[in-house]
């Protein structure tokens, strides 16, 4: 046990704590502007882009809906987004794509395709058999019978979901920033890096804040929905 | 008009549903379908449109055989067969009139119902069928904001709107009760006479398939035990169907049943 360094780390974590407490918005903020710029993008970008692959995804995944051979391909590309977590995700994009926002809009979008079209599936799975039964008689085609009997039953949750996932986008934006995928993470780090605490505070004072608000705007939104 | 031949069903865990049945139907004819739980009647209609699979048999219909249909030419066939469920079957979320006008979907191509923008006669015909079982004024409602006996007349409407050679009905009263299951007998059957169509009812309730139908099918395991009008529909013939035990007394239970079911529902809604 070193106490000289553990006295260090004391005086380094008072540090932070007191930038923490006297957080800095002025001497960086074009910095956290454009990386919350960034984040804000890669976040809507890749949620609307994941979830209108998580569709036909979702779809094929429905044991109810799709051939054998469909439904265990869309499981595969199910199974293989959920295994990897979003940060190996990201150092694996960013070594390919490089350092910025496009390997986080990527990595955000593949994520999303594992948990929309997962749940989507299992949605699918659990309707009311009968009033796909009933559309079916009539001499519908598969097209219709999704769009009559599948997706009235489904699309409330679906835009649930997506609401959802909007906010977890931005939760992960900011973490695989420190890997070096863009956005309001990545200007995080930076301020860590140059031991300016007080902007980091600032920093992550407006995380807490945006997901506040995406947290109290989607349930109002998707209460206002139903 | 329909007429089975030998028609079978076998599942694949070997279960037998149904064996040999050999059936016609003329034009007009209301056929009451009745048999203990478990003797075929919902596999027998359904083997008929093929929502489920017949494994042996021809299934004519006019002159064609659907058993042997490949899929495209299946769901043209569909649309000659009008269908109406137990429990309603309805898509919920949608209103009264897409529910009606899903009966077009045979008729129309994926983009116009996709935009429900549906040829106007068929809009027309969807108002005069609501007019016709009397729900005019509910045609925007959602389904789900409908009463029970009301969704099973937008079910009616519906298996019309395919305007339909022969209708497949599976136990319409079964989630009703007594009066209402009364007016939507009269319904039907007023509808089958004006239109001359052929009908097979499932119907677990005897005294209202001796009341509302002109022909009785008896079906017990499978297999047709009885055939002829409903006055033949004696004691002895009863017990053929429904086995040795003492139907009356299973009739009974079936009201006692019924009743716990209601005074149950009536629970719930008074909690909600």
């Amino acid at each position: 046990m070193d106490w000289a360094r553990v006295a260090a780390g004391l005086e380094r974590g008072q540090r932070f704590v007191m930038g923490f407490l006297s957080p800095d918005f002025a001497s960086r903020w074009t910095d956290i502007r454009q990386g919350l710029i960034e984040s804000l993008t890669m976040t809507l970008t890749s949620t609307v882009v994941g979830v209108l692959i998580s569709v036909p995804i979702g779809i094929g995944a429905a044991r109810n809906l799709a051939p054998r051979a469909v439904y265990y391909l869309c499981r595969g590309i199910i199974a293989v987004s959920r295994a990897l977590q979003e940060i190996i995700i990201a150092i694996f994009l960013v070594a390919m794509f490089g350092f910025g926002p496009f390997a986080g809009f990527l990595t955000l979008s593949f994520a999303t395709i594992g948990f929309i079209a997962k749940l989507l599936a299992d949605d699918i799975e659990e309707i009311e058999e009968a009033q796909a039964e009933a559309i079916r008689a009539t001499g519908a085609s598969w097209g219709q019978l999704v769009n009559y009997a599948i997706q009235p039953q489904v699309m409330p949750r679906l835009i649930g979901l997506s609401l959802y996932r909007l906010d977890i986008n931005f939760r992960e934006s900011a973490v695989i920033g420190i890997v070096g995928a863009g956005g309001i993470g990545a200007t995080l780090n930076t301020a860590i890096d140059r031991y300016e605490y007080d902007s980091a505070g600032a920093i992550l004072l407006i995380i807490i804040g945006i997901v506040m608000v995406a947290e109290y705007g989607s349930s109002y939104l998707r209460k206002f929905l139903q | 008009m329909l007429h089975l031949k030998g028609l079978g069903k076998t599942y694949k865990t070997g279960d037998v549903a149904l064996s040999d049945v050999t059936l016609e139907v003329p034009k007009g004819q209301i056929m009451g379908l009745i048999g203990p739980s478990g003797a075929g009647k919902s596999t027998l209609i359904r083997c008929i449109n093929r929502l489920v699979e017949p494994t042996a048999g021809a299934v004519m219909l006019g002159d064609v055989d659907l058993a042997s249909l490949g899929k495209r030419e299946l769901r043209r066939q569909r649309r000659r067969i009008g269908m109406i469920f137990q429990e309603y079957a309805l898509v919920e979320r949608l209103t009264v009139m897409e529910n009606v006008l899903s009966g077009r979907l045979g008729y129309v191509p994926f983009w116009r119902s996709f935009l429900r923008r549906y040829p106007p006669q068929d809009i027309q015909n969807a108002y005069r069928l609501l007019d016709r079982v009397g729900l005019m004024e509910h045609a925007d409602k959602r389904a789900d904001a409908l009463s029970g006996g009301q969704r099973q007349r937008v079910g009616i409407a519906r298996a019309l709107a395919q305007e339909p050679e022969l209708l497949l009905v599976d136990e319409p009263t079964a989630s009703l009760d007594p009066k209402t299951s009364r007016q939507i007998m009269r319904l039907l059957t007023e509808i089958c006479a004006e239109r001359g169509l052929p009908a097979i009812v499932n119907i677990h309730d005897v005294p209202l398939a001796q009341q509302f139908m002109q022909r009785i099918v008896g079906l017990r395991a499978g297999r047709v035990v009885f055939d002829g009008p409903p006055e033949d529909l004696t004691e002895a013939a009863l017990t053929e169907i429904y086995g040795a035990e003492d139907w009356h007394a299973m009739r009974a239970g079936d009201a006692e049943q019924a009743e716990a079911e209601a005074e149950a529902r009536a629970r719930m809604e008074a909690l909600a």
